[in-house]
């Protein structure tokens, strides 16, 4: 019976070690285990030079620009605080749209703007027909126009530390 | 009730057929072999120890 | 004080053999139920996505299995906890049961998600937390399955599997929380205790899918462990006898 509960407290404490040793791991990696920085970070210098790495935001609407040749692609990315242009050419997802969150892998300019040689598309968690998505576009639109709310345009990205 | 328009639509998946098909079809295969691998594991289980015992039963009564 | 008695009868494999075989077609039967219903309501019934169009349909399995994949870990360090704790011989088996579903459940996870992340992101794999993590998870189920075949003593092998299943539970809040904690490529979470972000027809047909998925593991995990039984009490009078009567079914 002693043993036995002698034999629980060691696992139960054990545990903890282990549980408390990964927080503080995970505490420490926080800032690489990011898939992405904001353009707000990026206006705070963490992005790193010379080297690839990926912001991440939603695109902003009427700022995608196509060329002629149809591949390449100039839009921003927006936080809603901090804009960065991208210039882009390749292909893209379905789900790369105005006002829908992106992800772009690439490196800054001299100029400040980004050049991306991946653009992937982040979708939201919202599941619904076509006709229930109108029905919420409209509502908030009616919102919108009796008081401003800036969560309207959907998820805001999360800000990285 | 029904959502679909016709068969072909319902394979087509609106252009997404492959994927959503190639979900579907992997998930089946996994639940269909499975069970049997689990079964037939189980049945030659089954044989080797009455092997084994009907093995040491003769060593026993000798 | 009859309760108690009978809560660790069931606990003895002798017991716990015939009970699991009585109970296995019940599961498999509930399963087909419900894996009719949710492929009719998500696959025939529920309503087109307006992000997504058809291709949002993966998540009717691609959801389910990876809760499956994530639960059925939970269970087995449940059972390594209690077999650590109590030297229980049927803890262990039950752990050894459930491993190569809880395997192919991040398995089918990870494939489905590809699946869906190719037309939908763009990508068929990207470093996020919560797909690295659930890689991670599949790899535990496969270091636990190595880590317990290696070593031929059964209670042995279950010490060492258990104390691995334990060391790794505080993977399962990372996958579930890591869309919450950083900036990931996957979506956060659709459904919660407190509010669901789905349409109800496309909810419950991922609901009832989940269901089939639940069922069918119960299922083969009871059907996996009567074998592990057989072989591991092989030595006791009741499993010889069983064995010698004929076909055990």
């Amino acid at each position: 019976m002693k043993s036995r509960h002698k034999k629980l407290a060691l696992i139960v404490g054990a545990l903890a070690i282990v549980g408390i040793i990964a927080a503080l791991v995970l505490n420490a990696l926080n800032s690489n285990i990011a898939l992405y920085i904001t353009p707000t970070d990026v206006a705070a210098g963490k992005a790193p030079k010379d080297k690839l790495f990926r912001i991440g935001g939603l695109v902003k609407e009427g700022s995608i620009k196509r060329q002629a040749d149809g591949v390449t692609i100039a839009f921003i990315i927006t936080d809603t605080e901090k804009d960065i242009p991208v210039n882009y050419k390749g292909i893209l997802p379905d789900l790369f749209k105005e006002g829908k969150g992106a992800v772009a892998q690439g490196k800054l300019t001299a100029e400040g703007s980004f050049n991306a040689t991946e653009v992937l598309a982040k979708h939201d968690e919202n599941y619904m027909p076509p006709e229930a998505a109108q029905a919420v576009d409209d509502a908030q639109e009616r919102a919108a126009s009796k008081h401003v709310s800036p969560s309207s345009a959907g998820e805001t990205p999360k800000a990285s530390n | 009730m029904i959502h679909w328009n016709s068969f072909s639509d319902f394979i087509a998946m609106g252009g997404y057929g492959l994927y959503v098909w190639g979900s579907f079809g992997a998930t089946a295969l996994v639940m269909a072999i499975e069970p049997i691998v689990v079964l037939r594991n189980r049945s030659s289980t089954i044989s080797r120890l009455k092997r084994q015992i009907r093995a040491e039963n003769r060593n026993t009564s000798e | 004080m009859k309760d108690r008695f009978n809560l660790y009868r069931f606990a003895s494999p002798a017991v716990f053999y015939p009970l699991a075989g009585a109970m296995t077609p019940y599961f498999v039967a509930v399963s087909i139920v419900f894996g009719i219903a949710g492929l009719w309501l998500g696959m025939l019934v529920a309503p087109t996505d307006f992000q997504q169009g058809e291709g949002y349909r993966i998540i009717f399995i691609h959801v389910p299995a990876s809760w499956m994949s994530m639960f059925i870990y939970l269970v087995m360090a449940f059972w390594a906890a209690i077999g650590l704790a109590f030297n229980t011989r049927l803890s262990g088996m039950m752990a050894q049961a459930l491993a190569p579903t809880g395997a192919l459940m991040a398995f089918l996870s990870l494939l489905t998600g590809a699946l869906w992340g190719k037309p939908m992101w763009g990508a068929w794999w990207v470093w996020d937390a919560r797909l690295t993590s659930e890689l991670i998870l599949l790899f535990l189920y496969i270091g636990y399955m190595a880590l317990t075949a290696a070593i031929d003593d059964p209670r042995r092998s279950d010490k060492a599997g258990g104390l691995l299943l334990l060391v790794g539970v505080v993977n399962i809040p990372i996958i579930y929380f890591s869309v919450k904690w950083w900036n990931t490529l996957h979506q956060g979470s659709s459904i919660n205790l407190a509010k669901s972000s789905m349409a109800t027809t496309m909810l419950w047909g991922m609901l009832l899918m989940a269901m089939c998925f639940w069922m069918y593991s119960i299922a083969i995990a009871l059907m996996r462990v009567r074998t592990i039984i057989l072989e591991r009490e092989r030595h006791s009078d009741w499993v010889k006898t069983l064995l010698l009567a004929g076909d055990p079914k």
